[in-house]
């Protein structure tokens, strides 16, 4: 099977890592070759981050570049525009509809692009759009929604749901075990 | 078992599986999840040391005493170690001693991106460099026998997107190794002259035979594919060659960096048309092979600059450029920011309120650099905020010293920032010195140190007295403030400026991510009070932003601080 790469970008602190290793397990379950790349350090810090997962029968780069992306998975709108050139022709967008603004335009050096979800769709992506936040706070704490996200990905992905399940139960800490299992419930009914 | 780890994870359980006992290491993106991995085996003992070069020393002195021993850090943290490093290719070792060192091509998270091979070449000692998870534990495993074999630390050379990268590892049990029994050894350990002029010979004669067998070893690889185009290459270069190449090319994949085989590569080249050298940075391997008469194409096509990609290589190779659309408008930067609530924000309003030069440091304070704070004037290394800023106060003189200060947080000050201040007082200069005390080691993400209480495995342990400490090395002003209190924050910089003497300010207050720290209910703004004056934004909060003209507190981040109801004038934040 040809290498097939999935990018999943955001912002430093919304739980990129959790999400990139949720989809690394599953990938693992299925038999494929699996890599997972992961940004740390510095750029954590608020910054836009970006974490690759690259999955077929033999993945040597575990990097994904520039129409190389077969899913965009974003956890903010603005970062979802910024990286749309990674998008392969053909593939998906999956986004939350929270908006970060950047410290540039909160000092007002910059301004946060109006209706990007429409204007993605307007270059012809299919691109589906969920406000994972409102969702999270509904299960009762937003850092889920990272997870709520997942449960989206995963309607989108040809893999079984208890696959799924069993990655979120090896993947999350017991203590927040039952929260994030309804976030991923949650996020496959949206 | 299959397990995806991260190359960090997968060299730590290499040493833990070949039966290291004794790890030493200081914190450094992107090598740090190696040390904190190890902490985890019981059967390992690893430690938090304040800098690289105390972590080097400890590994050395581990492998003198008979036992498998361990130090990882950075490449700039490879500088610090540098001078045990040396010492240590003339001494050799007796347990194996295997040292990571993690490159950073691309500055991800750092302050140059220096190549550690040099270092491999210069100290003279062994370097293996392995491309993916599985070879980082077989490469960490292997390490070990070559220490022991040539009687010398071995480098083991990661960059951050190997280091960073997950991927599948078979796990094996460990095989423990019995400390080998002490024997005094003076001509071997004591490198005073008269022993270390007869060493030299033993390293330059170690280095022809490890040589001679990284011709055969398996380290080293062979992939015949189309012959039009040959590939020497090694690390996460292959990796990116491998998926742009295929088997449109041949692979010499190096596995043992230093030193390198000469008749495997003039073997391998003389099969192939055209012969490409592909690594990031410096031209290592493309030296070696000029040097030995291959003729190759490196840099003059690929660069020393940042990191090599897949797409790289099919450009300059095959001529393939990639297909993309853009976003037609200009999409913001997001660049990187003090948290919301992070205890440094306080201090940095107020140095820039003050417009003090800020000799800066290493660490998450490093962001009070970028706008909209703006308050740092320089930034090295570790430890040189406060030695920098004596050289500048003694080169700008009185006036200078009224109006300059150093910052540097508590590890990094533990680190190499106490020999500094040591200099202050010392050669006098009234230098005013802000240590950042968070309470942690924050940008590697959490790390205990020597100031906290607590070593790697969390377990309680001695704790270093900032102000005590200050007053032993001869400072007789040391402030303790919360910068979470602005107005007094900048009261007491102000008189320690004031001061004709050296002075240290502790701003201390636990970072606002540890988890033992209560946060307050989020802060909102008061729309009826509230006039849109975006004094609130001075801060560079990433939580406050600007809407239809008045202020929004994104309720997801906000830790409830209390810095921007400070900055309020109307009492519009509560």
């Amino acid at each position: 099977m040809e290498t097939k790469s999935i990018m999943i970008v955001g912002v430093g602190g919304q739980g990129s890592l959790l999400a990139s290793r949720l989809i690394g397990n599953v990938l693992l379950q299925q038999g494929y070759d699996v890599k997972v790349s992961e940004v740390h350090g510095m750029s954590q810090r608020g910054g836009s981050v970006v974490t690759y997962v690259k999955y077929g029968d033999k993945v040597y780069s575990p990097v994904v570049e520039k129409g190389e992306a077969d899913i965009i998975i974003s956890f903010e709108t603005l970062e979802a525009a910024r990286y749309v050139p990674f998008l392969k022709k053909g593939g998906h967008i999956v986004l939350s509809t929270q908006q970060i603004d950047p410290m540039p335009v909160i000092t007002g050096a910059a301004t946060y692009p109006e209706n990007i979800v429409d204007k993605l769709k307007g270059m012809g992506i299919d691109v589906i759009a969920v406000d994972a936040l409102k969702i999270a706070e509904e299960c009762g704490n937003a850092k889920a929604s990272n997870v709520v996200l997942m449960g989206v990905v995963s309607t989108k992905m040809p893999f079984d749901e208890a696959c799924w399940n069993k990655a979120v139960e090896e993947c999350v800490p017991a203590k927040f075990l039952d929260l994030n299992k309804k976030a991923f419930a949650m996020g496959r009914q949206a | 078992m299959k397990k995806l780890m991260l190359g960090n994870e997968a060299v730590a359980r290499g040493l833990y599986e070949a039966g290291c006992r004794i790890a030493s290491a200081y914190p450094g993106t992107p090598s740090t999840e190696i040390t904190e991995t190890l902490a985890k085996y019981d059967e390992v003992y690893a430690e938090w040391a304040p800098n690289e070069k105390v972590a080097m020393e400890v590994a050395l002195g581990a492998s003198i005493a008979g036992a498998r021993s361990f130090c990882a850090m950075k490449h700039v943290g490879l500088n610090v170690a540098a001078d045990p490093l040396y010492t240590a290719g003339y001494t050799g070792v007796t347990g194996g001693m295997v040292v990571a060192v993690a490159d950073d091509p691309g500055m991800h998270s750092s302050q140059n991106e220096q190549d550690s091979r040099h270092h491999a070449i210069a100290s003279k000692v062994l370097m293996v460099e392995p491309s993916d998870s599985a070879e980082c534990k077989e490469f960490a495993k292997k390490a070990y026998d070559l220490s022991e074999k040539f009687d010398c630390p071995v480098l083991l050379r990661l960059s951050t997107r190997v280091s960073h990268s997950q991927s599948a590892v078979e796990l094996c049990d460990r095989v423990e190794k019995d400390l080998i029994p002490y024997e005094k050894n003076i001509d071997k350990y004591v490198m005073m002259p008269a022993k270390a002029i007869k060493r030299h010979p033993i390293v330059e004669d170690k280095l022809k035979a490890a040589a001679e067998f990284a011709e055969t070893s398996d380290l080293n690889r062979v992939e015949m594919g189309d012959t039009k185009i040959g590939v020497i290459t090694a690390g996460i270069c292959y990796e990116y060659a491998k998926q742009a190449l295929g088997d449109k090319a041949s692979f010499l994949k190096l596995g043992m960096i230093n030193p390198m085989p000469t008749k495997l590569i003039k073997d391998f080249a003389a099969k192939c048309d055209k012969v490409y050298v592909i690594e990031e940075l410096d031209g290592i391997i493309e030296s070696h092979c000029k040097n030995i008469g291959v003729d190759v194409v490196g840099k003059e096509v690929f660069g020393y600059i940042g990191e090599i990609s897949q797409t790289i290589v099919s450009e300059k190779i095959l001529g393939v450029k990639p297909e993309f659309d853009t976003f037609a408008e200009t999409v913001p930067v997001r660049p990187p920011v003090m948290c919301a609530g992070c205890p440094h924000r306080g201090l940095f309003y107020c140095l820039k309120k003050l417009g003090v030069t800020v000799s800066g440091d290493i660490g998450c304070y490093t962001l009070g650099a970028t706008a909209p704070l703006g308050a740092m004037d320089s930034t090295i290394c570790m430890g040189a905020s406060i030695s920098a800023l004596h050289g500048f106060n003694k080169a700008r003189g009185a006036e200078s010293e009224k109006t300059s200060v150093a910052v540097i947080g508590d590890s990094t000050f533990m680190h190499s920032g106490m020999t500094s201040l040591v200099n202050v007082a010392y050669n006098a200069t009234n230098s005013t010195v802000i240590i950042l005390d968070n309470s942690i080691t924050g940008m590697t993400g959490h790390q205990q140190n020597p100031t906290t209480g607590k070593n790697l495995k969390g377990d309680p342990a001695a704790a270093v007295n900032l102000v005590d400490l200050c007053h032993a090395i001869g400072i007789k002003s040391v402030r303790v403030v919360d910068p979470y209190h602005m107005a007094e924050t900048e009261a007491v910089i102000k008189e320690e400026l004031a001061k004709d003497e050296p002075s240290v300010i502790i701003s201390r207050r636990p970072c606002a991510l540890l988890k033992y720290v209560k946060h307050n209910p989020p802060l909102k703004v008061d729309n009826d009070k509230c006039v849109g004056c975006k004094q609130c934004l001075k801060i560079g909060c990433p939580a406050i932003s600007m809407h239809d003209g008045k202020s929004v507190i994104d309720h997801t981040q906000c830790v409830g601080c209390g810095i921007c109801t400070e900055m309020c004038k109307l009492g519009a934040i509560v």
